[in-house]
């Protein structure tokens, strides 16, 4: 029952199942991204108070989500990795750290272009925009320490302990700067009376959320190619897999 | 001669502080920093008191952070460089223990001393005597909180080049809680609010990082001195 997870410990099998996969998320990130982009432009009505101005949320809301799944993806790969010294972990976790950096970065642009028409400012020292700034430095702390180390596996190791570290912090450091009192609107999606939104809204914002963890998955199938053949490239197998 | 895991710690406490009385020097730098910064923001900002008293509670608070991270610096470093701390790892104490007692010992000398010279600062900056049972107690709890994760991030760092940089830009994130919260509380102690909640929450904090960043540390040592 158990084989197929201890197969994904070894390099050549997640290289291969990382190229299987990679054409499979990337077709239908297609798909999904390109239903979510035209229902949410060009279908959904604009918004009784905010105009055309909330279509921003349908990069805005899943850049964000992610940036902080694809943070608790990293640490959960990191923990792999430390503790069953699992090396593909490390490759995972290299392999995202740069995509969930680009998302954050990406969910604090759009959200600062919204915040011009709408609240009058470009920044403001919000609970969530201020943590969201936080897991970009946490990330950008993660691949520094990376990139610091001249013995790659030594420089995997400290990387992967302190992302570890900073998802026990992330939570700390949400609460603690919501401290202050929130300009960000609430949660619209989740709530306890099933999500505030129109279907003809909601439709595309969801597919938007599926279509980017899809691309994320793309992106990451590449990237894990990449790192593993890094990695490996002492070995036969890679000598092998570049030829043919 | 056999020694069990707290004697060991003691020793280890005693052994550190011995070693920093001897180089005073390294003890009084952070301290002098530390005045020097608060000094800074009267002189770019404004001389008007009320208008200090206001930001106060940030200014004292940035500042010690900064200084606090600055004394990590020769929390392993002089141990890592002449090999004792390869010694100690080889001693059969536990990493854990070794890096606990090196982390309390720097907090005594560097932390300790901060929060003791801070009334100097908090007058210069106005805040009311009142206020200075408050300040006193986060600052306390927020320099042994970012002790222990100063020690986490100390422990990634020996050995690179440009580890002080890097130092810096892995625990001041981790750090920004405790800034929320202790200025928060000095703030509030200033305008006469009750600051029990913050102080909770900082001491929270510091319970949870004493308790689980010793072994954090201890597995960062594990990888950077193997």
């Amino acid at each position: 029952m158990w084989t197929w997870f201890y197969k994904l410990a070894s390099p050549p099998y997640v290289y291969r199942v990382a190229a299987a996969l990679m054409p499979w998320f990337l077709g239908l990130a297609a798909v999904t991204i390109g239903y979510g982009l035209i229902g949410g432009l060009v279908f959904a009505p604009p918004d009784y108070q905010q105009g055309d101005a909330f279509r921003i949320i349908y990069v805005h809301v899943p850049s964000a989500i992610l940036s902080v799944t694809v943070y608790t993806i990293m640490a959960v790969a990191s923990a792999i990795a430390l503790i069953w010294r699992i090396k593909v972990g490390h490759a995972v976790a290299a392999a995202s750290a740069p995509i969930g950096a680009s998302l954050t970065l990406l969910a604090l642009v759009t959200g600062s272009m919204w915040g011009k028409p709408m609240w009058g400012t470009y920044w403001a020292w919000d609970p969530r925009l201020t943590s969201e700034l936080i897991l970009l430095f946490l990330y950008v702390g993660v691949m520094s320490l990376r990139s610091a180390f001249e013995d790659p596996a030594r420089g995997d190791r400290a990387a992967a302990l302190l992302a570890v570290v900073g998802v026990v912090n992330v939570p700390i450091v949400h609460f603690s700067v919501v401290w202050w009192n929130s300009l960000h609107q609430g949660s619209t999606l989740v709530t306890l009376e099933g999500p505030k939104m129109q279907s003809s809204m909601l439709w595309p914002l969801l597919s938007m959320l599926l279509g980017f963890t899809l691309f994320y998955g793309a992106v990451l199938c590449i990237r894990v190619q990449g790192e593993v053949l890094q990695r490996e490239r002492q070995s036969a197998w890679v000598r092998e897999a570049i030829k043919s | 001669m056999t020694v069990s895991a707290w004697e060991a710690f003691w020793l280890l406490v005693q052994r550190e502080l011995r070693l920093s009385f001897r180089r005073p020097e390294q003890l009084l730098q952070p301290l002098v920093f530390f005045l020097i910064v608060t000094t800074l923001f009267p002189l770019g900002l404004s001389l008007q008191l009320s208008l200090l008293r206001d930001i106060a509670p940030g200014v004292l608070w940035v500042a010690a952070l900064l200084s606090a991270l600055l004394s990590l610096d020769f929390l392993f470093k002089s141990d890592a460089d002449d090999g004792t701390l390869e010694q100690l790892a080889l001693s059969g104490h536990g990493l854990t223990v070794i890096v606990a007692a090196k982390t309390l010992a720097h907090w005594l000398v560097t932390g300790l001393a901060l929060v003791l010279v801070s009334p100097i600062v908090g007058t210069a900056l106005g805040i009311p005597v009142g206020a200075f049972a408050t300040m006193l107690g986060s600052l306390a709890l927020g320099t042994l909180t970012l002790s222990w994760l100063g020690a986490v991030g100390a422990g990634l760092t020996i050995g690179l080049r440009r580890g002080n940089v890097l130092l810096s830009l892995i625990v001041l994130p981790l750090a920004m809680p405790l800034l929320i919260f202790g200025a928060g509380a000095t703030d509030r102690a200033i305008s006469g609010t009750n600051p029990a909640g913050a102080l909770y929450l900082l001491a929270a904090l510091c319970v949870f990082t004493c308790t689980l960043a010793p072994f954090a540390a201890a597995a960062a040592l594990r990888i950077t001195l193997e």
